[in-house]
């Protein structure tokens, strides 16, 4: 097999378009991620047991299944009752979701890794609970776990592919199509690089806050 | 105050004169069933400087963090200027206080932690303005010119934009004795404030409170294994064991002539 230009030629236009999906899923689904996550976490240390409880039971759920399977469900079962969404946003929804339930457990090791001393001060000092999280809290946890969110995204750019599934073609996606339809390997070769020139910098800039952060 | 404290058998309550800040009336608490205090009656008045000394486990710091509301009694109720401090009186009954209830009256009360506990993310200015500027509604040039006055009380005026990290532990709680008093307490609660310190770095720390207690004319609760210091500040002392005050006078009569057989003891092991 000789590596044929005009294949990655006639493949580009596709990768192109795949990969501003992927892009577009990466970053929605990391902003979703690190906040509803965030959200989560915030709440399973609530002091209501109606609050705790149900997003305890929904995150636990949520992370024990397959994306796949929450992704067929917000592309089919959801516009049944729920407003109709793109391939895409549908995508992002269900890896922004999904992933947000591993954040949340991100975020309550770094919350619970808050001395408690901490707690304390803020209490002595009669600061509102609202300014005791925001002020004191979240700022001590998100630094210790910034690592450890990273790597979720890095989890999620190996498995957003799998909104292909649903339709929103990323650059695997495309290739796939690309490669069914023509029988060669150029294209999956391309995406297979792409992959690590998104994923290469991303690790490396992680080990970089990693050492900067983690003191 | 006089401190010929009118002893009945079982409980020593110090006697108090003029206005009396804190009221601790039958307090109980538990950990499971271990009985730390045991209906435990005392008082402190306005302005006094009073040391809670006994041995480990009778009960001295459950004591500050009953004041400072991080925990709650099982039983009794608790007066900080005259206003229960975990319960309030709705409809003529006393019912456990609402959270905004009890910050209102917690802002009467100041405490330094012997771990420091400083905001690690925030400058030591912003460790000391914080609390005025959220709870007091301080304007942010107010608070910052009454936090240069207290740095300057505990001679850290040029350490003002470090973080904690880049502060020796003796500076940190000098710091954290900044941040407390910025709140203008009526109470401090000093809960063995030296005793995480390097052995050098006391002095200072001690020299600074010796300096609040003189000049100023805030209420001082104080638990420490610093006798020198006890006998220098305190108008009062009280022995605590098992959960009970079992003897209270002046420092000198306290440590020089101590009456109970457990005060004895207890001096003789820590002097
Ligand atoms: N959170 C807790 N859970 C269970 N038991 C506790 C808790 N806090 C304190 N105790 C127990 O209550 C008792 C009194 O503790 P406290 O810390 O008030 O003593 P202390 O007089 O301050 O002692 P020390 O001089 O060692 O500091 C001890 O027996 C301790 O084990
Ligand atoms: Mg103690």
């Amino acid at each position: 097999m000789n590596w044929d230009w005009s294949n990655v030629e006639d493949f580009m236009p596709h990768f192109w378009d795949g990969l501003l999906v992927t892009l577009q899923a990466l970053a929605w689904g990391t902003l979703i991620a690190f906040s509803l996550g965030l959200l989560w976490a915030i709440a399973q240390r609530s002091d209501q047991v109606w609050i705790r409880w149900p997003v305890t039971a929904i995150t636990e759920f949520i992370r024990n299944t397959p994306l796949l399977v929450q992704l067929f469900f917000l592309f089919t079962v959801v516009p049944e009752f729920g407003p109709t969404m793109s391939p895409l946003t549908t995508g992002i929804v269900g890896l922004g979701l999904h992933y947000s339930t591993y954040t949340a457990e991100v975020y309550r090791a770094g919350i619970e890794g808050v001395p408690v001393g901490q707690w304390e001060a803020a209490t002595a000092l009669s600061l509102p609970k609202r300014r005791t999280w925001t002020a004191i809290i979240l700022p001590q946890a998100i630094r210790r776990v910034i690592p450890a969110l990273g790597n979720y995204v890095v989890s999620m750019l190996k498995d957003s592919p799998q909104i292909a599934a649903i339709g929103a073609l990323d650059m695997l996606g495309e290739a796939k199509g690309f490669t069914q339809a023509t029988f060669t390997y150029e294209a999956i070769s391309i995406v297979g690089i792409a992959f690590i020139v998104i994923a290469y910098p991303a690790s490396v800039l992680l080990r970089v806050l990693e050492r900067r952060l983690v003191r | 105050m006089s401190a010929d404290s009118s002893t009945s058998k079982e409980t020593v309550n110090p006697t108090v004169d003029g206005s009396e800040l804190i009221r601790f009336d039958k307090v109980t608490k538990r950990f499971g069933s271990h009985v730390v205090l045991d209906e435990l009656d005392f008082s402190v008045a306005s302005g006094k400087h009073v040391t809670l000394i006994g041995p480990s486990g009778s009960g001295k710091t459950t004591i500050l963090r009953l004041l400072m509301t991080l925990m709650k009694p099982e039983e009794g109720t608790i007066k900080v200027g005259g206003e229960y401090l975990t319960h309030e009186t709705k409809n003529g009954k006393l019912v456990p206080a609402s959270e905004k209830y009890t910050r209102e009256v917690r802002k009467n009360i100041g405490m330094v932690f012997q771990q420091f506990n400083l905001f690690p993310n925030m400058k030591v200015l912003r460790n000391i303005t914080e609390a005025p500027v959220q709870v007091l509604g301080l304007s942010k040039d107010e608070a910052e010119q009454r936090a240069r006055e207290l740095l300057e009380l505990v001679g850290l005026t040029e350490h003002i934009d470090k973080y904690p990290s880049q502060l020796s532990g003796g500076q940190q709680q000098r710091v954290a004795i900044a941040r407390a008093l910025a709140m203008r307490p009526q109470v401090l609660l000093l809960d063995e404030v030296t005793s995480a310190l390097d052995p050098e770095l006391v002095a200072g720390v001690l020299d600074v409170l010796r300096d609040i207690a003189h000049t100023t004319d805030i209420t001082m609760l104080c638990v420490t294994h610093e006798m020198n210091f006890a006998r220098d500040i305190s108008d009062q002392v009280l022995m605590f064991d098992s959960g009970r005050v079992i003897e209270a006078g002046t420092p000198e009569k306290i440590f020089t002539e101590p009456e109970h057989e457990r005060t004895r003891e207890f001096l003789s092991a820590v002097l």
